[in-house]
Formats: C-alpha cells, sequence, structure tokens
C-alpha cells in the first residue's frame, strides 16, 4: 500500500526526453529564509481578481499580518512576510511573461521579524467542519504553488462527495527544477500530514502521489513517511522522466488511465489535483496557523555561482537570492522564472518572487542558446509527434500565422498546454509557442472586444425602446387628455347654458342689490 | 543587471532542417553506389549535373524573389530533390534534359509556389513526369546491368554521350539500352507469355530485375536508417509496401503464371526508393498519423494498378504525384483525437 507502485495505467502521447539538469541544484541543502532589506508583493499572486490592500503608507505591519484581502471568491489575501513598515504601494516590475508592472506593495523590514497574532493551530482537524478548514485555508492565501497559482480552497470546496481520487502533483518534470524534490526529501513529514487534510476534507477513496523516477530520494522520503504514518489507501507512484508528466492533465492519465475532459477540469471525472509545495503550505495553514509567507526556490544554471534550493520569503527579489547562492557567474546570460521550457525571461533581477515562482534559472548561452532564425515549415510532423495534447501544431501555427483564428479554434488551440515540446523538437527552428500565445490573445481581445461591442449594442437597443417608450408614453398621455377635452366639450352643453344663466342671474342679483343700496344712500342724503 | 528576453521554450532545438536533409543524403549513397556499380558512371554524373542546376536555380530565384540566398540554399533541400530526380532518370539522359528537368522542379514546382514547405507536389516527380511524357524515347533508354553489358562505358565516354550525344563508331542506343525488367515483362506478358517463360531470360535476378534488385536492397538500407534516425516514421513506407504486396499476393496467387510474383513489384522499379525517399517527402505528404496509412496504402493501389493495368511500366512517379494532391483533404478528415475530446456521439 504505501510502497512506490510501478504501475502505469495510462501514458500521454509525445512528450520528450531531455537532460534534466537536476543535480546542479541538490546537492546543497535547502537554505533558510534570510530577510531581505525590503519586499515586493504584488497584489496579483495568484490567477483571478487582484487582492486589495488593507494597509496605508507608513503602517507598521507584523509578520503574518493581512495585508491585502481577497477580492471576490477566485482571489487570494496577501500577508507580511516579515515585519515592517510600508514604504509605498505603487507599481513595480512583476514576474509575468509581459513584462510589464503591476500594483505591489512595499515592504522595508525591520529585521525583528515579529509575527502578528495568528489563527490558533487546528491540531484535531479530523472533527473539524470541512468550512473551518477551507476557511482556514482561504485566509492564509494558499494557491497552486506548481506556478498555476490557482486559489487552492476552492478545489477544496464540496462536489456533493463526486471527488474520489486526490493527486499529488511531485512529478517536477521540467528541467533544472528541484524545489519538490528537495520539499519532498526534507519535509515528506509535513506534507503527509497535509495529504491527511485534504483527504479529510474531500472524502476522497484514494490518493495518488506521482513522483517522475528520477528522484528516488524523494519516492524513498515520501514511501517512509507514508509507512510511518499508515495512510490508507495512499500510494507514492513512480513515474517515467519524460516532460511534460507534470502537466495535470498528462499526470491525470499517467495514474489513472483517465483523461480530463477538453476544456474541462479533473474534478469533472472526480479527482483533485494539488502540487505537492501547496500540500506542505496548506499544513502549515491548518497546523500551524501560518499564511503563505514563504516558499521553497531553486536556483540554478550556469549563471549563478553556487545552484541551490532557497527557502525564500514571499517578495524577495531575484537579485537578492542570486546573492545568497553566491552571485553571478560570468556565464549569466538570460534570467528564467521557472523552467527553460514554460518560464519566462525577466530583463531585470529586480523582480520579486511571488507565491508562484518556483525556479529562478539563470542561464548562460549553453543552457538556453538564444533562438536560431526560424526557417520555413517542412511539415516534419514532429511538433505532432511530441504533442501530449495530441494537437496538429503545424496547423495551428500555419492558422495563427495567417491570422485565420477560427480555424486555429477548429483545430482546438484553446487544448493547448503551452508546454513547449513543439517548439524544443522542431527542426525550422520556429517558435510555435509563441504563435499559439498569439493567437490566443488576440481571440481574446476580440471576444473581450466583442463582449463590449455586445454591451454596447444591448445599451444602444434599450436606449432606442425607452425613447420609444416614453414617446408612446406621451402620445398616449397627450391622447388622453385630448379625450378629456373632448368629452368635455361634449356633454356639456346644457351645464354650460346652466352655468351661463346662473351667472347672468348672479349679476343681475349683483345689480339690483347695489342698485337699492344706491337708492337707499340717496333716500338719506336727500 | 540587464538581461536578454526571449519566448519559452528556452532550451533551443534538438534537431534543423539541414541536418535533416544531409541524413537523407547520406541514406542514400549505399543505393547510388550500387546504382554505380551496376549502370555506371553516368549516375554519378547525372547527380553533380542535376545538383548544380537545382542549386542554381533555387538561387537565381532566390536572387528575383530578394530574398538571403545563402540560409535557402545551405538546407540541401534542393541536393536531396536533385539526387532524387538523378537516380530516376536513364543513366545517359542528354544534359539539356536533366537540367530542364531540375529548372522545371526547382523553379516551378517549388519556388513559384513559395519554396521549400509550400510546394504541393515532389519536385523531382514532377521533374520526372514531365519529361516522361515529353521525351519518351529519351527517358526509356535504360542500361543493362553490368553482367550484362556488352560495352562497358567508361567515364570519359559516359561524359561525351551525356554532353555530346554522340555514340562512338559502332555503337548504337540499340545495342547499349536495354528494356527495364518491368518494361520487359510488361511486353511479355502482352504478347500471351507466361511467367516461367519469361524468367528465362537473363534479365531476372533472384526476384527481381537483375542488379536492380540488389539497388533496391541497398535503398532498402538507407530507409532502414532514416526511420532509425526517425527522419521519418514506418507508416507510409510499410503501408505502400503493404498495399502492394497484398494485391500482387492477390493476383498471382490467382494467376501465378499471368501475374509476377510479389517480391518482384518490390524490388523491381520504384517502389523501395518511392517508398522510403520519395512518398516520405513531409512537405507533400499527409501528416497525420492515419492519414499517412491511407497515404501510402493509395499510392500502392495506384503502383500496382497502373503497372498491372495502365500504359506505363512503373508508376511511382504518377502514384505520388496524384496521392499529393489528395493529401490535405486526408490530412484534414484524419485529424486525431485530441486529448480529453470526447467521442463525438451521433448527430452533427
Amino acid at each position: 500500500m504505501s510502497a512506490t507502485a510501478p504501475l502505469r495505467p495510462g501514458h500521454f502521447h509525445g512528450g520528450i526526453h531531455m537532460p534534466d539538469h537536476k543535480a546542479e541544484s541538490t546537492a546543497l541543502p535547502v537554505a533558510a529564509v534570510s530577510i531581505p532589506s525590503r519586499l515586493i508583493l504584488p497584489l496579483q499572486q495568484h490567477i483571478g481578481a487582484p487582492a486589495k490592500a488593507v494597509v496605508s503608507v507608513g503602517e507598521h505591519v507584523l509578520k503574518g499580518q493581512l495585508i491585502a484581502a481577497a477580492s471576490g471568491r477566485v482571489s487570494a489575501p496577501i500577508h507580511a512576510p516579515t515585519s515592517g513598515v510600508i514604504t509605498a504601494i505603487e507599481d513595480h516590475l512583476v514576474p509575468h511573461s509581459s513584462g510589464l508592472s503591476a500594483r505591489c506593495i512595499i515592504i522595508d523590514t525591520d529585521g525583528r521579524d515579529e509575527w502578528a497574532n495568528l489563527p490558533p493551530p487546528i491540531d484535531d482537524f479530523s472533527t473539524t467542519d470541512n468550512a473551518v478548514l477551507i476557511e482556514r485555508i482561504r485566509e492564509s492565501g494558499i494557491v497552486g504553488l506548481g506556478g498555476a497559482t490557482f486559489p487552492s480552497s476552492i478545489k477544496m470546496e464540496a462536489r456533493n462527495n463526486s471527488i474520489d481520487t486526490l493527486i499529488i502533483n511531485a512529478a517536477e518534470c521540467e528541467p533544472y527544477i528541484s524545489c519538490d524534490d528537495m520539499l519532498m526529501r526534507e519535509q515528506a513529514d509535513q506534507i503527509v500530514s497535509g495529504i491527511r487534510i485534504i483527504q479529510h476534507i474531500l472524502g476522497v477513496k484514494r490518493c495518488l502521489i506521482g513522483i517522475e523516477d528520477n528522484k528516488p530520494e524523494a519516492i524513498r522520503s515520501m514511501s517512509a513517511a507514508v509507512a510511518v504514518a499508515s495512510l490508507h489507501n495512499t500510494e507514492v507512484v513512480s513515474v517515467p522522466t519524460l516532460y511534460p508528466s507534470g502537466g495535470e492533465r498528462q499526470l491525470t492519465l499517467l495514474l489513472t488511465g483517465k483523461e480530463v475532459p477538453s476544456h474541462g477540469i479533473p474534478a469533472n471525472i472526480g479527482i483533485v489535483c494539488q502540487n505537492v509545495g501547496t500540500v506542505y503550505a496548506i499544513a502549515d495553514a491548518v497546523l500551524k496557523g501560518r499564511p503563505l509567507i514563504s516558499r521553497i526556490v531553486t536556483l540554478t544554471g550556469e549563471g549563478v555561482a553556487k545552484p541551490q534550493n532557497i527557502h525564500a520569503l514571499i517578495g524577495t527579489s531575484a537579485g537578492e537570492l542570486i546573492a545568497q547562492a553566491g552571485g553571478y557567474t560570468d556565464k549569466a546570460n538570460q534570467l528564467i522564472c521557472g523552467g527553460p521550457m514554460m518560464g519566462f525571461s525577466m530583463p531585470t533581477d529586480e523582480v520579486p518572487v511571488t507565491k508562484g515562482v518556483n525556479c529562478l534559472l539563470i542561464a548562460s548561452e549553453q543552457d538556453c542558446p538564444p533562438p536560431e532564425p526560424a526557417t520555413a515549415c517542412i511539415r516534419c510532423g514532429k511538433c505532432a509527434e511530441a504533442c501530449p495534447a495530441q494537437l496538429l501544431p503545424q496547423q495551428l501555427y500555419w492558422h495563427s500565422r495567417s491570422r485565420n483564428f477560427d480555424k486555429a479554434q477548429d483545430y482546438h488551440l484553446f487544448d493547448c498546454i503551452e508546454c513547449g515540446c513543439c517548439s524544443h523538437v522542431c527542426p525550422s527552428h520556429i517558435q510555435l509557442v509563441h504563435y499559439y500565445r498569439f493567437a490566443k490573445t488576440q481571440i481574446w481581445s476580440k471576444e473581450k472586444e466583442k463582449s463590449k461591442a455586445d454591451h454596447a449594442r444591448q445599451r444602444h437597443e434599450a436606449r432606442v425602446a425607452r425613447l420609444e417608450r416614453i414617446a408612446a408614453e406621451r402620445k398616449a398621455r397627450m391622447r388622453k387628455k385630448k379625450a378629456v377635452l373632448k368629452s368635455k366639450k361634449g356633454g356639456d352643453d346644457s351645464a354650460k347654458k346652466a352655468a351661463i344663466a346662473a351667472a347672468v342671474k348672479r349679476a343681475a342679483a349683483r345689480k339690483s342689490a347695489s342698485r337699492a343700496e344706491t337708492e337707499s344712500n340717496q333716500g338719506a342724503t336727500q | 543587471m540587464q538581461f536578454s528576453s526571449y519566448s519559452s521554450p528556452h532550451t533551443g532545438h534538438s534537431e534543423n532542417v539541414t541536418r535533416v536533409m544531409a541524413q537523407v543524403l547520406l541514406a542514400m549513397i549505399p543505393g547510388i553506389i550500387a546504382m554505380t556499380w551496376y549502370f555506371g558512371w553516368g549516375i554519378v554524373i547525372n547527380i553533380l549535373l542535376a545538383s548544380v542546376a537545382a542549386v542554381s536555380a533555387e538561387a537565381f530565384v532566390l536572387k528575383l524573389r530578394k530574398r538571403a540566398i545563402t540560409p535557402v540554399i545551405s538546407d540541401l533541400s534542393a541536393v536531396v530533390t536533385a539526387v532524387l530526380f538523378a537516380v530516376s532518370i536513364p543513366p545517359l539522359l542528354p544534359w539539356w534534359l536533366t537540367v530542364g528537368g531540375m529548372l522545371f522542379a526547382i523553379i516551378v514546382v517549388k519556388q513559384l509556389y513559395g519554396g521549400l514547405g509550400f510546394n504541393p507536389f515532389n519536385p523531382a516527380m514532377a521533374a520526372y513526369v514531365l519529361l516522361l511524357v515529353s521525351y519518351p524515347s529519351e527517358m526509356t533508354h535504360w542500361l543493362p546491368p553490368r553482367e550484362l553489358s556488352t560495352h562497358s562505358l567508361d567515364f570519359l565516354t559516359t561524359l561525351g554521350i551525356i554532353f555530346g550525344n554522340d555514340l562512338q563508331q559502332g555503337l548504337s542506343w540499340d545495342a547499349i539500352t536495354m528494356a527495364t525488367p518491368l518494361d520487359e515483362m510488361r511486353t511479355q506478358l502482352d504478347m500471351g507469355k507466361m511467367i516461367s517463360e519469361i524468367r528465362l531470360s537473363p534479365l531476372w535476378g533472384d526476384y527481381g530485375g537483375l542488379g536492380i534488385e540488389w539497388v533496391a536492397n541497398w535503398f532498402l538500407l538507407g530507409g532502414l536508417f532514416l526511420l532509425w534516425r526517425r527522419i521519418i516514421t514506418w507508416h507510409i513506407p510499410l503501408s505502400m509496401i503493404g498495399a502492394i504486396l497484398i494485391m500482387a499476393t492477390a493476383w498471382w496467387l490467382a494467376e501465378p503464371e499471368a501475374h509476377p510474383f510479389p517480391a518482384f513489384h518490390l524490388f523491381s522499379g520504384g517502389v523501395i526508393v518511392g517508398a522510403f525517399f520519395i512518398a516520405t517527402d513531409p512537405v507533400t505528404a499527409v501528416t497525420t498519423k492515419k492519414g499517412q496509412l491511407i497515404f501510402g496504402a493509395l499510392i500502392g493501389v495506384l503502383v500496382y494498378s497502373i503497372r498491372s493495368w495502365g500504359g506505363y511500366p512503373d508508376a511511382v512517379a504518377f502514384a505520388v504525384l496524384l496521392m499529393n494532391m489528395a493529401a490535405p483533404t486526408i490530412g484534414y478528415y484524419t485529424q486525431p483525437r485530441v486529448y480529453g475530446e470526447q467521442e463525438k456521439k451521433g448527430g452533427n
């Protein structure tokens, strides 16, 4: 039950073998947190709505204190990673593929690392209400630490007990990255506690921990921890080292033999998938009351002196961490947030580490050669052979390039997970993924425009309708008035006469009265 | 510190077009050596001549199109076209036909459609068919294999014939050329002879034409090299050879004296070169795996049908060109099921 099982119910199409470059960064143990002088905390470190700052400039904050609250269901709060003073809430370069700036809270740390009052630990989670546990995960700001950064609490919400399998994604398939590997080697017990908590919340029947077979230490350590904790129906499964086995859809297929529906999520087939780092953070939140304020980051590549994993406070700049790892070597040529396959290169090292940054690859030209000029596609089909989503990348390229976006969608553009396998194998050196991103953003912006246009049209139609209604109402009112007038005119001839007669009578009476008075007055004077 | 920014993935590329083409050329070397051994220096001369013509034509068009010449020339695709063409034509074809064929292949069939990757038809086969229908006599001047040859032609003589078209005294085309085994088989069958009678001729080897069967073997070796190097996949060669084998076996079993045995079909003419080097040209073939099976099988069916009931002794070029036309449609209807896509249930 707890031993590693070599079972392989499914295998995904394509994928690529490549040198894993893990050994460089796993020689040293995970370095402890060191507090930098400044922390930069983007309000958006997760998928969904950006958090709202609840502190103001000049305010002193304590470690673990809420500094930005979640806005809406799909959002996550942010906490101060250490004590210090808020010095600014301003735009700053953030780790995002766009290379743009976004709103950040800047903390000048005071070095005292003083904790705020944390919520109480929930030691006996098995008797605690699910809602309380989920709320704890939500308020601790936990998001998917594998890189997707989807708020984790949402995945925990009840789905009428339809979830039967929990998958722990510990495949870590991208070359160079080793933060999950090191976490499993060093913190297997707490990971197992986290698994217990999630199993309890979801009420799942079984749990599969998928680890690529190039991480024997992690597999051993996790198997031992699972055995010690005598977790029922939990298996550590060694999956073959084949990029992208750590893709949620690919790992699901590997472990269960089932496919996540296109445009669907694993929950549709009774599966919840959590990254192993996220599981660790959930245990921290529930058992210690600690919000997510730090994570393990891999620093590696030929461009950094001492490749290693560092336990980093969220918001620490890449430059500080690189300095902690011995600084740059002469070969440093590119700074990549994430791995070489899906990471994005950053122009400077002033970017902060956010919740989703698992690796800083300081690459030499050998690690990551600059792109060679692309030549014509020879339709060799290598891309289709490598595609783990079974797409036809060259057709997608063709249609994306010619801005034939409808056709690109016919060829399932949105099933592309941007893993980069097609680009890697392309003999014509075409940056295929680049074209797909371009097509996707074009389609999104068109849809946005369309929905805007729809909105404007609806407003216009509503206005026209309103004006018509007002005009109709006014007409109706006029008609009514006219009718009233007409009915008055038509029906009151006799009344008029009576009125006139009455008026005449009144006038006559007044006249006779005044005459009588005049006569009496005259009589008195005479 | 400032860094360079690029789009992911950042791993570089595991392959490049020049290396792919170079491996195709490498894979053809055993077959070319065997052809030269059996049919003389004309093969080598034609390869060189066609290559120079093809590369020059490509450079010329690129200059007209104001494109960078070196990166395109250095992809070696024009050379691959030239070599495929050169091993398809008779060894003593007059030089101007070889050059003309290459100009047509590169300028009209390839570059006018936009160059490498955009041509719907295989340039080498299109040029071959153009010459075959325009110059049927020159295009059927095949030489006998060395074992049957009465006049061995040395390098200079061959050069003289190709460039001067002058046969030395005492030589005539009838004396030095000979029908190909496929042609011979066809003619004899049409004359009502039985296979066992036809097979008495010295033209035959163990299972195909004498010499030619060995050329096919060496090309097969090259094809297996391409499979091993994953330059091509098994789908097109296997389905094409399989289709020919099935049809040939069926007719042969029904009437063994009126239809050549299956191995004869495989190891005569252009089937092996066609299956591994020509039909697998990625630009003009179907790209989906299921589609490739259909594409290859239909080429096989066409080859056997034209050979058996059509107007030409061999048919690889025609079959490939016909299926080139059908490739986009086959590809469209054989898209693989995307990950997570539900099977379509009835209707729509």
